[in-house]
């Protein structure tokens, strides 16, 4: 399982990596989100993954996985969002002004 | 629990609580007054924590009641204090400084938004300073980045559009580094807290987890710290901001990300780990050194003043950065004290900065033309603030330089000393290139028109003027508590 995830985020962070590279604005805000997805896995994994149980500590239960990966998750998840958010409303402010979606602006 | 417990909890909770009341106030001339209140409460409330932390020693405070290892622990000692204090009274004075001016720059419908911004600005600041929980730092961080971003962008210049999306990026990459620096270590150790990963991290030293972890840390931290070559947001999002929001950030934003990378550094890893297990000492040393120099060399030949400035931001976290590398404790000193006096003489030259814009309207080295004669005070103040970039005495920044060249002798480093004052002549010829326009160029036909900048602007200016003198010469104030934080802190490593 662990595998498989560790996989997974680093073929997410890699086409995150790939878009962050661009030199215009769109690509660059689905990097930025794919990159903020590879390290929510990231650190989702980051408490051991355990199948089939719920995070309560103490009671009956004898396996349950980490609650405090999944409270840091939830927290990026809400940061992540505020920064996209903002992150579009700035392109599509600096497309109007400047007529271009090149990240540089006014630059070659 | 008397009022005095809660103190720590006070310089993030009072701008974060003014903040939206800003909002609500709508009119920029309200929401100014509810700013500079908050700042100087937050202020007030720093000073009596460095005191108490000064005299009885570090004071911890569990947020919402929940104990040390689980809960989110306010940890404040002397180090803590001593940022909290750069923070909030930078910010007191700007926010003081900035209703003029911002009423200038920004559309009078934004000035609320801006303040509340601002606040959220300084909230954050506050928040990376007290908070003793990892996790805690990156949320801070990112309050801070978010807001600073906004303010940025809210620059008169359309550049300030792409500066601010540009830093973004680079931001959001770094807080991104800095999440997975911190996954690392708990997945190593199963605790955030600062105090518990000490304890805990040295057992598990060997394992590449934790390696990898110092690395995505300390680049993550030096992308937000614009660490030589990390720092090419810096100068752009500097130049175009609004000249109020340049002062601040140049004066408190890099402060708090070189605090952090010493929490991180020294607390947390422990000097052993980081400059012995890890290259920490080599790479800062030569970052340091390269910031320091080439981001002084390319000062010299910007013709935007504000960038100038940017670049020579770049240079002074060279400085800092060397102090670090040096690992002993005069070098550590000599970083915590030029925290301090950078401080204290960028929020100055920025500030000068503003009034020039408030009155000429554009910070071109040929508008200095004749400053000199028809800005009297605001020049002056910029030449003060430029003397204590250098380093000459009997200014601020002559302290800091002294403890850094001391330091590099007490290891025998003649050439870094060497390249020190290097960089100090290099400062020396972009800050004449400003006096040399304000006092001697022949001034142009419409200069004569211009009038000294109000005393509002003013006397914000001068105070921070007077600082860099009375620190100059009162040093066993800064550079005593310097020294305590670092033993404290050396100390307090295991």
């Amino acid at each position: 399982m662990e595998t498989l995830v560790s996989i997974l985020v680093g073929i997410t962070t890699a086409g995150a990596i790939y878009l962050l590279l661009r030199a215009r604005t769109f690509p660059l805000v689905l990097g930025i989100t794919l990159l903020g997805y590879a390290v929510n896995v990231f650190l989702f994994a980051s408490g051991g993954l355990t199948l089939g149980s719920a995070p309560l500590v103490g009671g009956t239960i004898e396996r349950f996985p980490d609650p405090l990966p999944q409270a840091l998750v939830l927290t990026a998840i809400v940061i992540g969002f505020g920064m996209t958010a903002f992150l579009i409303v700035l392109a599509l402010r600096a497309l109007r002004e400047f007529g271009t979606d090149r990240v540089d602006g006014d630059g070659p | 629990m008397g009022f005095v417990d809660h103190l720590p909890v006070l310089p993030v909770l009072v701008p974060l609580l003014a903040a939206p009341l800003c909002v609500l106030l709508e009119s920029g001339s309200r929401a100014w007054w509810a700013a500079v209140f908050a700042a100087w409460l937050s202020l007030a409330a720093a000073s009596a924590l460095l005191w108490q932390v000064s005299n009885s020693g570090a004071v911890s405070y569990a947020l919402g009641g929940w104990a040390a290892p689980w809960g989110i622990e306010y940890r404040v000692d002397l180090l803590a204090g001593y940022v909290l204090l750069i923070v909030a009274s930078i910010a007191a004075l700007v926010l003081s400084y900035a209703r003029l001016s911002v009423a200038q720059e920004i559309p009078c419908e934004r000035a609320a938004q801006f303040y509340a911004a601002f606040l959220l600005v300084l909230a954050g600041f506050s928040g990376i300073a007290v908070t003793g929980d990892a996790f805690n730092l990156f949320v801070f961080l990112e309050i801070s980045s978010l807001a600073s971003y906004t303010l940025i962008s809210m620059g008169k210049d359309r550049r300030a559009l792409s500066a601010s999306f540009q830093y973004l990026i680079m931001g959001s990459i770094g807080a991104t580094f800095i999440l997975i620096g911190v996954g690392f270590l708990y997945m190593m150790t199963g605790t955030l807290n600062m105090q518990d990963l000490a304890a805990r991290l040295p057992a598990v030293f060997e394992t590449r987890t934790v390696r990898a972890g110092f690395a995505f840390l300390t680049v993550g931290i030096g992308l937000k710290l614009a660490l030589f070559p990390l720092h090419l947001w810096l100068p752009n999002a500097y130049a175009y901001a609004p000249s109020t929001v340049s002062a601040f950030l140049s004066a408190t934003a890099t402060k708090v990300a070189v605090y952090a990378l010493l929490r991180f550094l020294i607390v947390v890893f422990g000097v052993e780990f980081s400059f012995e297990e890890m290259p920490a000492d080599v790479l800062f040393l030569v970052l340091g050194l390269a910031g320091m120099l080439s981001a002084s060399l390319v000062a010299v030949f910007q013709d935007n003043v504000k960038r100038m400035l940017a670049y020579s931001s770049v240079a002074q976290v060279g400085y800092m950065v060397l102090g670090i590398s040096l690992a002993s404790a005069t070098g550590l000193t000599s970083a915590v004290l030029h925290l301090f006096n950078h401080a204290l003489m960028k929020g100055a030259l920025f500030l000068a900065l503003g009034a020039v814009v408030y009155r000429v309207g554009a910070v071109q080295i040929r508008d200095f033309a004749g400053l000199g004669r028809r800005m009297p005070w605001t020049m002056a103040a910029f030449v003060i603030g430029g003397l204590s970039l250098v380093g000459v005495p009997p200014t601020a920044g002559f302290v800091s330089k002294w403890y850094l060249v001391l330091a590099t002798l007490e290891k025998g480093w003649w050439p870094v000393a060497g390249l020190v004052l290097l960089g100090s002549v290099i400062a020396l010829v972009y800050v004449w290139r400003v006096v040399e326009a304000a006092y001697f160029a022949q001034p142009r036909a419409d200069v004569t028109a211009l009038r000294e900048a109000p005393p509002s602007l003013l006397v914000p200016i001068w105070i921070l003027v007077g600082a860099n003198l009375y620190f100059g010469l009162r040093t066993d104030l800064t550079a005593g508590i310097a020294r305590r934080a670092v033993s404290t802190l050396i100390g307090g490593a295991p």
